[in-house]
């Protein structure tokens, strides 16, 4: 199962990434929203757990909200599904105002994190539920409830009760149920969360598979980055109750908009600065946190004296044994200077933690391409950390 | 209970036979729970000093203990069964008689269970008991369902004043509650009263001394033995399953039909049998709401026994009427043991 699963996803991953440079619907103004949310509030007393969110989500998109535990994703995707009443605003699904719209009358279908798999009645039946509800013919119903098992490989274990199954097992009845019925929005909430790391990563290809087939616009909820970035077309992030940023994972990585989100994809270092003049189109940044000037690429105009954050993600910066040439260190820019603390040897990166002369720790990684380096870099050597003006970003929040 | 600190060897003895073989595994867990009540550690212990040992007890005891509480007691109601009325003390026939040569003759006769069939008094009596359970379990069902639903549908908060609630009539006596209700259900009683302040009815109803008073006294006195195994099992349905239906397109009067009703099929039977195994023998009820023309076995073995002082008629009326619950009960039992093993 495995062996297939994977080569499949290697052809496929390959394939999607040169459509999905092309497939951007969200950047297409012609194009209509699948879903839109509009101003979408959801107080619990005085708490309010989704706040005044915005959010269009178009046709076959693979959509994720991210955010830590507790910043209302799980409240958001229940009021898509019409488990819970907006306090305020609206949701439009394919144009259509969904609110009066009872569970059981949206063509929508969820697959809740604990999967609430009914324990009286075995995997087909659990899988056919959903369209007996419908009055779907029954010879219809045999054939659909078929080839969703076929599609999430549980043919061996039709017969079975849920709690005779394994908790991967048990994910993919959750996945089967809630696909049979061709919803026109799929709704996920951290589907993967009760497996372990192996199966995830397998099953996150899996479930990119099964998007890309059936072309159901998926909504995914997650508090993991990886897996986000691994699947979605765009990530929603979320702290408490508000959307930060909404982004291709590309993006989100590359241009953050606020030291949350640059923090909260991967790893990044923040270097605090005030804005010191205007040269042509970039900013020059005094630091005193970096211990240098730093030159940031093209950007828009702040005004002198702003505070702003320059973010460097650790693989944009290289490290080298030599100062650079000439100047005296202080008209340096865009390099800091320090001594190694600590390395992370991962084969093939290393892993760079550097303490700055002022004390901040700063990560930098590099690819390990020469197998000998003459001189490798070590412990307590002192290092000088370069990058180019725009593989940085500036924050200002 | 001697200490163990002085004598050692029994408190060990009984630790040996808790921990008992695996084989046994009923025997072991009975014998093992039984050991926490006083006078079984002490019935055992004295059992252990008598010398017997090992793995046969931990199955022998729990055997001897309803041999010694339950089958003794029956053994001497059937002994009485099967012997005849005299005017003595006491009023029945010895079982084994002395004869001059030393030999003993056995007297028993089952005149008394012949007299039971020809009479049709006492089938009567039966099928009016079985008729008069039945209909006071599934009215206990039918109104203990929708409390018990509404208990755990109840915000949390509320659980366990709700829960006190029908827990706590248990508190006061039995009798003063049934008691209760004939002032309750009389002609000139506070429901008649209510029912015609209110313009309802121009006469007082007839509700006491019918079959009618006799539900209403089972079903209230039982409910609670009704509820609280439904509310227990319903508690710990997972209500995202609702949720779950519902998003699969099922309205939720539907839910509760294929989704909520079969999930608390066992809490249903136990509710059921806990209601109707007592009330098929109740004498207190029908002696006080029902009329002279409601018959339930348990008010003709009372009178058999105490109006008439026929012991033999009315043990033999017991042993019968403990055969007609053997049935329920070991099915109960057998349904019991299947849903904790599903459960474990
Ligand atoms: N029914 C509810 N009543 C009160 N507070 C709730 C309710 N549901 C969720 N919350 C609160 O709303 C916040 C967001 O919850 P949730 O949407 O489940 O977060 P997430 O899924 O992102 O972890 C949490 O602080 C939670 O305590
Ligand atoms: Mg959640």
């Amino acid at each position: 199962m495995s062996d297939t699963g994977a080569t499949g996803t290697a052809a496929r991953s390959s394939g999607a990434s040169a459509t999905r440079k092309r497939w951007e619907p969200w950047n297409d103004p012609s194009e209509r929203p699948h879903v839109q949310i509009a101003n979408l509030t959801k107080r619990f007393g005085d708490f309010v757990a989704v706040d005044d969110i915005s959010l269009d989500i178009y046709r076959k998109e693979f959509f994720s909200l991210l955010g830590p535990s507790g910043c209302g994703k799980t409240t958001l995707l229940r009021m898509l599904a019409g488990f819970e009443l907006p306090s305020s605003g609206q949701i439009l699904l394919e144009g259509e105002d969904m609110s009066g719209v009872p569970p059981y009358e949206r063509p929508v279908n969820m697959m809740f994190q604990s999967y609430a798999l009914f324990p009286h009645m075995n995997v087909e039946k659990n899988i056919a539920f959903g369209l007996k509800q419908d009055g779907v013919p029954k010879p219809e119903i045999e054939r659909r409830v078929a080839e969703v098992i076929e599609m999430v490989q549980l043919n061996a274990f039709a017969k079975r009760k849920p709690h005779q199954l394994s908790g991967g097992q048990r994910q993919r009845v959750a996945l089967a149920r809630s696909l049979v019925k061709k919803p026109k929005m799929l709704l996920l909430d951290e589907p993967l969360g009760a497996l372990d790391k192996n199966l995830r990563t397998q099953t996150q290809f899996e479930l990119m598979n099964i998007q890309e087939e059936t072309g159901i616009t998926f909504v995914i909820v997650t508090h993991d980055q990886e897996e986000a970035m691994t699947v979605s077309s765009r990530i929603a992030v979320m702290d408490h109750g508000k959307i930060v940023q909404v982004s291709t994972p590309a993006e989100l990585y590359e241009y953050p908009n606020s030291r949350y989100v640059a923090d909260f994809i991967g790893e990044v270092n923040i270097l605090e600065g005030r804005v010191d003049s205007r040269e042509g189109d970039h900013l020059m940044i005094q630091s005193s946190e970096a211990g240098c000037a730093i030159q940031t690429g093209p950007s828009a105009d702040e005004p002198v004296g702003r505070q702003v954050w320059i973010a460097v993600r650790p693989e944009k910066l290289s490290i080298s044994l030599e100062a650079p040439a000439s100047t005296p260190s202080s008209t340096w820019v865009n390099c800091l200077a320090g001594e190694v603390w600590d390395i992370g040897y991962l084969g093939n990166l290393s892993i760079y933690h550097v303490k700055l002369d002022n004390g901040k720790m700063v990560t930098a990684t590099q690819a390990n391409m020469a197998r000998l380096i003459e001189r490798p870099i070590t412990w307590e050597d002192r290092v000088y950390l370069t990058w180019a003006p725009d593989a940085a970003v500036v924050l200002l929040n | 209970m001697p200490e163990p600190s002085q004598d050692p060897a029994p408190g060990e003895k009984i630790a040996y036979l808790g921990g008992g073989s695996a084989s046994s595994g009923f025997f072991t867990g009975l014998h093992a729970r039984l050991l926490l009540f006083a006078p079984y550690r002490l019935f055992v212990l004295l059992l252990v000093e008598m010398g017997f040992s090992g793995r046969s007890l931990v199955i022998a005891i729990p055997y001897l203990w309803l041999l010694a509480f339950f089958l003794a007691p029956f053994l001497i109601v059937l002994k009485i069964s099967l012997a005849e009325v005299i005017v003595a003390q006491p009023p029945y026939t010895p079982l084994f008689v002395f004869i001059e040569d030393g030999f003993i003759a056995i007297q028993a006769s089952l005149e008394n269970y012949l007299f039971l069939m020809e009479d049709s008094l006492y089938w009567k009596s039966y099928v009016s008991s079985l008729r008069i359970s039945l209909i006071s379990t599934i009215l206990a069902l039918l109104i203990g369902y929708p409390i018990a639903y509404g208990m755990i549908r109840a915000p949390k908060r509320w659980r366990f004043a709700l829960l006190m609630m029908v827990i706590l009539p248990f508190w006061t006596s039995f009798l003063i509650r049934v008691y209760a209700w004939i002032g309750i259900l009389k002609k000139e009683g506070l429901l008649n009263l209510a029912l015609t302040q209110l313009g309802l009815i121009s006469e007082p109803l007839t509700i006491l001394n019918t079959d009618i008073a006799v539900f209403i006294g089972i079903v209230y006195s039982y409910l609670p033995f009704m509820i609280l195994p439904l509310y227990a099992n319903l508690e710990k349905m997972d209500l995202g399953l609702l949720e779950a239906a519902a998003d699969l397109g099922c309205r939720p009067i539907k839910a509760f039909w294929v989704i909520t009703v079969p999930l608390s099929l066992p809490g249903i039977v136990a509710g059921c049998f806990l209601v109707f195994i007592p009330a098929l023998g109740e004498f207190v009820i029908p002696d006080l709401l029902g009329g002279s023309q409601t018959l339930m076995i348990g008010k003709t073995l009372w009178s058999e026994f105490f109006n008439n002082r026929d012991w033999p008629l009315s043990s033999a009326v017991a042993v019968i009427l403990l055969l007609v619950l053997v049935l329920p009960i070991v099915l109960f039992q057998r349904m019991q043991e299947r849903s904790t093993r599903a459960e474990g």
